[in-house]
């Protein structure tokens, strides 16, 4: 079984490293890897070939929840390009940033206590619009400006929004559940 | 001359010669076993022609061990020593199934709990093994030679310690274990492959003990979960038990004696499996005392007292449904597995709530082995022309304990199968030489909320100042959903790691509860969040205020001391109590009466530091 652990997640799957994503191509790539390594296929085999196959499918895998996400996919990029995107520790955010992060989070602060689930629904899409938003410009600084220190500002900031939906996610779910 | 050829071992002799591999499901009230033979799988009857085996073990005082129908007549008369349903104590301790009305004498064991039979003491691995032996002796003799291997089913929602324990169970039966395969994705296969299906289906799984759901997309050959959610404390049995409370009810009866109450749960079961054909059935039973019960059941009463029961499946499905990010109308087609789906209202509600009836072409009971078997004959590497491949997914998220009774998820619930995750931590403390490393499992963020898998410790980290070292730990979740961990301090490169092989699982209440809490309790969650980090904070700031005025306290005059000490007190004071506003109020002004004395204490370091050192050395 051969298998390069050194290579990139965008080289094992074939893709050129870029923000812009073919997902069906990776979504296709992905399941032919897995089709060649995963343990099910070396099932009957020796302990250490056993091994082999856990940890590549593991990397396949991960590989693929990377890229496939938009926040992962820019984060893994700045990092093959050498920057550090500084989320723990990098707390300076520009002010409208922060006054519109503080509206949000009052929003659904507010749209919370009143436990319904259609509006909190509504947040979600429009929370959905900013990230899309700040997806499309993380794609511009990292393709055609290739100005990372925006575009690991823009990481920090899809971070942000990345939270939020998870809170809105928990309201619903504590409405519904 | 020509020369023998011997094959390397481990490597199939012949391409042509077909491996015998079975697919078996482990179920709560019966057991089957199945294999794939000239292309189709088929379940192996025993010498009577029955498939079903009874999940019944019988022990008697000679050392005989008696499984399935045979056991199951001895239930009546010596009900201490048959044991029923033992897939619901697999992976659990004493302290899980003590409000389980049961016969048996159980022995606290640290872990898992045992059963004291007239044939000695019993774990349930080896009621278990005893099962999945006679299964094995039924395929060998049908069969007509050794296996190489099995695929047993779990429930999806299986916990780690549940599925150690029936992997355990194969190996002391002398199985070799090909995989562990989730009981709605052997469904899903079989049912599948038998239509060549394409697109979302969800496999809506009720069976004697459990409940699963699980929504998988069919593509090309591929089978992927989405995402599954379950309640592992709801079945067929509930239906029973409630049918049972309702004839005692309408016969005006109260307290039964065992033998009474085992007869009125098989009439009560029997009832139950005659209202899937009949709109009504007659409950007739003579007890002990002679006293005859005479009742009318009919399916409009039936459906009556048992809906909430079948209300309890919706909420997993709408989880299932919310990971997954569909909707009911995303979905193509609902599979119906195990013998509780065959209840009509079972059925209509489904069909209302995915808005379309379900499929049920394939016998909910031998779906699960015939997948199982397909499976199998696919891993023993029988291939086929028709090939195909599997990507599961864990049910229950992973974390880590870290300060403050907090878990940290490592892996969350749904993710693909094989996966690993690494984690860093780092010390609390100045000089912080070891690490205990807390495996959890669960949706909720307070520890006391999850279930402990695991303890063990990292020791020979290398003393550095609070938050310097940095502890890599790393979750491994292999094919059969099973963990294993491993931590390593980065610096210095100490290591260690372990198989988690837990003492106990998560008890049915628990696994059930964990998941509703979780949502139900959301804010409960971030209250005690903040507080527990609001503890953390003030606590590091208390400590590093007391280690700097044990060094440097002679820096302060008798009044900035006095301001210092009163700071200290009102944030250790505010640290008792679980108001986190007022904690967080009291350390910032222990913050802020100590800013002076750091930034002394600083020069004070820099003064020695550049002691004795020449300009040149800089």
């Amino acid at each position: 079984m051969n298998f390069d652990f050194a290579q990139n997640h965008f080289a094992l799957f074939g893709l050129p490293q870029t923000f812009a994503l073919d997902r069906a191509a990776l979504d296709a790539r992905y399941k032919a890897l897995q089709a060649d390594y995963h343990p099910d296929r070396f099932a009957s085999h020796d302990d250490a070939t056993r091994r082999m196959s856990l940890q590549i499918a593991t990397r396949v895998n991960e590989a693929y929840q990377t890229l496939k996400s938009p926040l992962a996919r820019g984060r893994y990029l700045l990092t093959l390009a050498g920057v550090d995107t500084e989320e723990e520790t990098n707390t300076a955010m520009p002010m409208d940033f922060l006054m519109a992060q503080m509206e949000w989070r009052e929003a659904i602060a507010d749209t919370r206590a009143s436990r319904s689930v259609d509006a909190l629904e509504a947040l979600n899409r429009d929370l959905a619009q900013d990230t899309a938003a700040l997806t499309a410009e993380l794609g511009a600084l990292i393709d055609v400006d290739r100005d990372y220190p925006a575009a690991a500002m823009a990481v920090r900031k899809l971070r942000f929004l990345e939270k939020l939906h998870e809170e809105i996610g928990d309201a619903i779910e504590a409405v519904l559940f | 001359m020509a020369l023998l050829q011997i094959s390397e071992p481990g490597l199939s002799a012949a391409p042509h010669q077909h491996r015998l591999a079975v697919g078996i499901d482990l179920g709560t009230t019966n057991s089957l076993v199945a294999t794939v033979r000239s292309g189709s799988a088929a379940c192996l009857p025993d010498d009577d022609g029955r498939t079903l085996l009874p999940s019944v073990v019988h022990y008697g005082a000679d050392q005989t061990v008696t499984v399935g129908h045979a056991a199951q007549k001895r239930q009546n008369q010596d009900p201490a020593n048959t044991v029923v349903s033992v897939k619901r104590f697999m992976g659990r301790g004493l302290t899980d199934v003590a409000d389980a009305a049961t016969p048996y004498r159980f022995v606290d064991e640290p872990g898992m709990l045992k059963l004291s039979t007239a044939a000695g003491i019993k774990s349930p691995v080896e009621v278990s093994a005893d099962i999945l032996r006679a299964l094995r002796t039924r395929a060998e003799q049908s069969l007509g030679g050794e296996l190489v291997g099995a695929v047993i089913t779990v429930p999806a929602y299986f916990d780690d310690a549940q599925r150690q324990a029936t992997k355990d169970a194969a190996r002391l039966a002398g199985l070799n274990v090909l995989r562990l395969l989730n009981e709605p994705t052997a469904a899903a296969i079989a049912y599948g492959l038998d239509n060549a299906s394409e697109g979302t289906y969800v496999v809506y799984d009720l069976g004697g003990g459990t409940f699963d759901v699980s929504i998988l997309e069919l593509t090309r050959g591929v089978f992927e979960v989405r995402a599954t959610s379950g309640d592992s404390q709801l079945g067929g049995d509930d239906f029973d038990h409630r049918l049972y409370c309702w004839i005692l009810e309408a016969a005006g009866l109260s307290q039964l004696n065992d033998k009474d109450a085992r007869l009125l749960l098989t009439k009560a079961r029997q009832a139950k499996e005659a209202l899937t054909e009949h709109a009504s059935t007659q409950i007739t039973a003579k007890l002990s005392d002679d006293s005859v019960i005479d009742v009318e059941l009919t399916a409009e009463i039936f459906q009556q007292i048992t809906d909430h029961l079948v209300q309890k499946t919706v909420t997993p499905v709408r989880r299932a449904l919310r990971d997954a990010r569909l909707t009911a109308d995303d979905i193509k087609g609902v599979v119906l597995v195990g013998g509780a789906t065959r209840m009509p209202h079972v059925r209509r509600a489904v069909a209302q709530l995915f808005g379309k009836p379900p499929l049920t072409n394939l016998d909910p009971d031998k779906v699960v082995a015939l997948g199982a078997a397909m499976q199998a004959n696919v891993l023993a590497g029988n291939k086929g022309d028709d090939d195909w491949l599997l990507l599961d997914v864990i049910p229950l998220s992973l974390g880590l304990e870290t300060m403050g009774g907090l878990v940290e998820k490592v892996i969350p619930r749904n993710s693909t199968i094989p996966t690993a995750r690494a984690q860093e931590f780092t010390t609390f403390k100045d000089g912080q030489t070891a690490m205990a490393i807390h495996v959890l499992q669960g949706e909720r963020e307070l520890v006391t909320d999850c279930r402990s898998l695991a303890r063990f410790e990292l020791r020979g980290i290398p003393a550095m100042v609070a938050g310097a070292a940095r502890i890599r730990v790393t979750f491994q979740v292999d094919a059969d959903g099973l963990l294993s961990v491993s931590a390593q301090e980065q610096s210095s490169g100490v290591q260690a790691s372990i198989v988690v092989k837990p003492s106990y699982g998560l008890s049915d209440d628990e696994i059930g509860r964990m998941l509703s809490d979780s949502m139900a309790h959301a804010g409960d969650d971030l209250e005690a969040r903040k507080l527990a980090e609001a503890r953390v904070e003030s606590e590091s700031i208390v400590n590093a205020t007391l280690a700097a005025l044990e060094q440097d306290g002679d820096l302060l005059n008798a009044d900035e001391r006095q301001a210092v000490d009163t700071a200290l007190a009102a944030a250790q004071a505010a640290n008792a109590g679980s108001n986190a506003n007022l904690i967080r109020t009291a350390a910032e002004a222990l913050n802020q009466a100590s800013g002076d004395f750091a930034a002394r204490r600083m020069d004070r370091a820099v003064s020695r530091g550049l002691a004795g050192h020449k300009v040149s050395d800089f």
